[in-house]
C-alpha cells in the first residue's frame, strides 16, 4: 500500500571538495577567500537525501518534493543548473549567506520559516530530509532545530535506509558507533531524517527533468526572500588553516620484505 | 558566574558509562575547577544506581526507567531537558556520541539555549573558548558565545576519560514527563554478515584505496586476493578498516568490489574522520578529499606505486614506493610468525 508524502529536503551548497580553502575576515565575520567565485556543489550528504527523497516520492504516487536551500541567489542558480537535471522538485530558495561560519540556530530559523510558508504542505504527511551534517559547518544540528521548530519529536540522524511498511510505519537504519546501524520503527510521518550516504547512486543528468524543473525554478529564484542570520552571541576568537605539511620520508629503495619488517616493527611500537 | 552540567549516558550494557561520557566528565571537572564553577552531573540510564561510583564528587542527577534503556529522540530529549531544567546550568557539556548528537540541539532549543558541536578542546580562565573544525576538518576555529545556556558536544577521543575516585556521590532522581512514543527501537544491526571491520578503539587505521581492485602488472584484477590480504591483515593486527569513497562506490557501478566494505568504512570528505594513533594507507592516492579524513591520525604511513602521490607531498610521515599486494602479503606472513 503506497502513501503520499510531502517531503521537504533541506540542502545547502558548499565549495567543491577539490578547491583549496583559505579563511578570511569579512564585515560579517569569518568567511572564505573568493567564496563567491569558488565552484560550488550541492552538499554531499544533503544530495544523498535529495536522491533518497526523489526515490521515495517516485514509489509513492501523489507525493510531493520540495528543495529548500539558503544561499546567495546567484550561486544557488549556478548549482541548480546541474542539480535540476537529476530529480524533479520544487525549489524554495532563501537568499542569504552561505558557508560554515553563520550560526546554525539562525540558519535553522530561516529554513523552518520557509518550510512553514510552503503552500499546500500537509504536516501530517511531512518528512523533513537533509544531510546529517553539512560539509561546511558540519555541526549536525540544523535539522534537529528545524524539527523542534516544527514540533516534530521523531528524529533520526545518520540515516542510511528507510523501508516503508503497509501500515504507514517505516523502519529506519541510523549510523551508530562501531560501524553498526540502530534499527527503529517509526509510526509514520511527520519525522525528521538526517541522511548519511544512503544506498542510491547519483542519478544521471536527465534534460527532460531539467526542463520541467526550470519552469518553476527561475521564477522561484527571482522571488527568493532575503534572510539575515543573527550571530546569537557567537564570536570567533580565531580562524586558521591547520599546519598540515609533514616532512615525508619517501622510501624507494627497500624490498617488500624490508618494508614489511619495518611496518611490523612500527605497528608493534607503542 | 558559570555553572557546569555534564550530561552522560550508559553504554549498551546499561551497567557502565560510555568512554565518551567519562571523557566529558573529566572535561567538565577541569572546566569547573578552572572557572571556580559548581559542577553537576546528569545521567540518562535505565538504572543509574551502580553508575555513580564511576563519578567524581559532585551533585548528581539522574533520570531512570526502561524508556531510557535505548537511544530514541523523544525519550532522550525529554530526559536531557528535565536534567537541564533541574540543574539550571549555564554551560552544558555532553559527549558527542550518536545518542546525544541526535538530541542535544533539540534540547538546547527547548531550553532557549545555543549549541556548538564537535568540540575538540576547551580553553580560557575567565570565559570559555571552544575549538572545533569547519569544512570537514580543513579550517580550525576557536569560538566563544555570550548567550546562555551554552551546550557543547565534545568529540570522543579528545579528553582522557575520568578515573573513579574512592567514594560514590549520591544520586537525586529527576522526574520526566514523556510524550506519546511513536518510535520503537529494536536494537543494532551490522551492515554486513561476518566479522566487524570498524574498530573505534584500534591502535591502527588501515585504509584501502581503489587501487586494490585495479588491474595489476599481469593485466588482471585480483579482487579475491585483495580481499584475503586485507581481511588477513585486519585479523592479525586488530586494525580498523577505512576506505576511500571511490572504492566503496565501485559496488554500485558494477566494478570489482571488496564485499566487506560499506559506506560506513568510508573515510574522508564524505565519510568519517576517525581517531587512531596510527594510520596505514594502501593503494590510495592521498588527495585532499581523502586526507581530510586523516586529520586526527597522528602517525601516518602509506604504500603507493606513485612517488608523486598526495601522501608523498607532506600528507604522510613515511611513504613506501612499492606494490601493496607484495608488501601486505609479507606483512601478514610476519604477523603470523610473530603470533606463533
Amino acid at each position: 500500500m503506497s502513501q503520499a508524502f510531502h517531503i521537504v529536503v533541506c540542502a545547502g551548497i558548499v565549495p567543491d571538495p577539490l578547491q583549496t580553502l583559505e579563511p578570511t575576515t569579512t564585515p560579517a565575520g569569518p568567511g572564505l577567500k573568493n567564496e563567491m567565485v569558488l565552484p560550488a556543489v550541492l552538499d554531499p550528504w544533503a544530495a544523498s537525501a535529495l536522491y533518497e527523497a526523489a526515490n521515495l516520492a517516485g514509489k509513492n504516487p501523489d507525493s510531493k518534493l520540495w528543495l529548500v536551500s539558503l544561499a546567495p541567489k546567484a550561486k544557488l542558480q549556478q548549482v541548480m543548473m546541474t542539480v535540476a537535471q537529476k530529480v524533479a522538485f520544487e525549489l524554495v530558495p532563501i537568499d542569504g549567506p552561505m558557508g560554515g561560519f553563520p550560526d546554525a540556530h539562525s540558519t535553522a530559523a530561516a529554513l523552518a520559516e520557509a518550510i512553514k510558508s510552503i503552500q499546500g504542505l500537509d504536516r501530517a504527511r511531512l518528512l523533513i530530509f537533509g544531510g546529517w551534517e553539512s560539509a561546511t559547518r558540519g555541526a549536525g544540528v540544523t535539522l534537529q532545530l528545524i524539527g523542534e521548530r516544527l514540533g516534530i519529536a521523531d528524529q533520526f540522524q545518520g540515516v542510511d535506509q528507510i523501508d516503508l511498511h503497509d501500515d504507514n510505519s517505516f523502519e529506519v537504519l541510523e549510523r551508530v558507533e562501531g560501524g553498526k546501524h540502530q534499527v527503529s520503527v517509526c509510526a509514520g510521518a511527520p519525522a525528521v531524517l538526517g541522511w548519511a550516504t544512503g544506498n542510491l547512486p547519483e542519478p544521471r543528468n536527465n534534460p527532460q527533468i531539467g526542463m520541467g524543473n526550470m519552469r518553476t525554478l527561475m521564477p522561484a529564484l527571482q522571488k527568493a526572500k532575503p534572510a539575515t542570520l543573527p550571530a546569537n552571541g557567537l564570536r570567533y576568537v580565531s580562524v586558521n588553516l591547520p599546519r598540515q605539511q609533514r616532512t615525508t620520508r619517501v622510501v624507494k629503495d627497500l624490498t617488500p620484505d624490508q618494508i614489511a619488517a619495518e611496518l611490523v616493527d612500527w605497528i608493534a611500537a607503542k | 558566574m558559570e555553572s557546569i552540567l555534564v550530561l552522560t549516558h550508559a553504554d549498551e550494557t546499561g551497567a557502565a558509562f560510555t568512554k565518551a561520557s567519562l571523557e566529558a566528565v573529566a572535561a567538565g571537572k577541569d572546566l569547573a575547577a578552572r572557572l571556580s564553577a559548581p559542577l553537576t552531573i546528569g545521567i540518562v540510564s535505565a538504572d543509574p544506581q551502580f553508575l555513580s561510583k564511576s563519578l567524581p564528587s559532585a551533585r548528581v542527577l539522574a533520570v531512570s526507567g526502561e524508556a531510557f534503556a535505548q537511544p530514541r529522540y523523544a525519550t532522550d530529549a525529554a530526559a536531557c531537558e528535565a536534567l537541564c531544567r533541574a540543574a539550571n546550568a549555564t554551560i552544558v557539556l555532553a559527549p558527542g556520541s550518536s545518542r546525544f548528537a541526535r538530541v542535544m540541539a533539540g534540547v538546547a532549543h527547548r531550553l532557549g539555549g545555543f549549541i556548538d558541536t564537535h568540540i575538540t578542546s576547551l580553553a580560557g580562565t575567565e570565559t570559555v573558548e571552544a575549538s572545533r573544525w569547519f569544512y570537514r576538518q580543513r579550517i580550525e576555529a576557536v569560538l566563544a558565545r555570550d548567550a546562555r545556556p551554552w551546550f557543547l558536544l565534545l568529540d570522543a577521543g579528545t579528553h582522557a576519560p575520568f578515573v573513579a575516585e574512592a567514594s560514590a556521590p549520591s544520586v537525586k532522581q529527576v522526574a520526566v514527563e514523556l510524550p506519546a512514543l511513536r518510535t520503537t527501537v529494536s536494537g543494532t544491526r551490522a551492515p554486513q554478515a561476518g566479522e566487524s571491520t570498524i574498530r573505534p578503539d584500534a591502535q591502527l587505521l588501515f585504509v584501502a584505496g581503489a587501487g586494490w581492485t585495479k588491474k595489476q602488472p599481469d593485466g588482471q584484477v585480483h579482487a579475491a586476493e585483495a580481499n584475503e590480504l586485507i581481511l588477513g591483515f585486519l585479523r592479525a593486527s586488530g586494525a580498523s578498516l577505512g576506505s576511500s569513497k571511490s572504492l566503496v562506490d565501485q559496488g554500485g557501478e558494477g566494478q570489482p568490489v571488496l564485499p566487506f566494505l560499506t559506506h560506513l568504512n568510508q573515510v574522508g570528505q564524505t565519510g568519517a574522520t576517525p581517531r587512531h594513533p596510527k594510520g596505514l594507507s594502501t593503494c590510495c592516492h592521498g588527495e585532499e578529499p581523502h586526507v581530510v579524513g586523516w586529520r586526527f591520525i597522528a602517525d601516518r604511513r602509506a604504500i603507493n606505486l606513485d612517488a608523486n602521490c598526495g601522501w608523498a607531498r607532506g600528507k604522510a610521515d613515511v611513504v613506501y614506493i612499492a606494490d601493496a599486494f607484495e608488501v601486505m602479503s609479507k606483512v601478514n606472513a610476519l604477523l603470523a610468525s610473530v603470533a606463533k
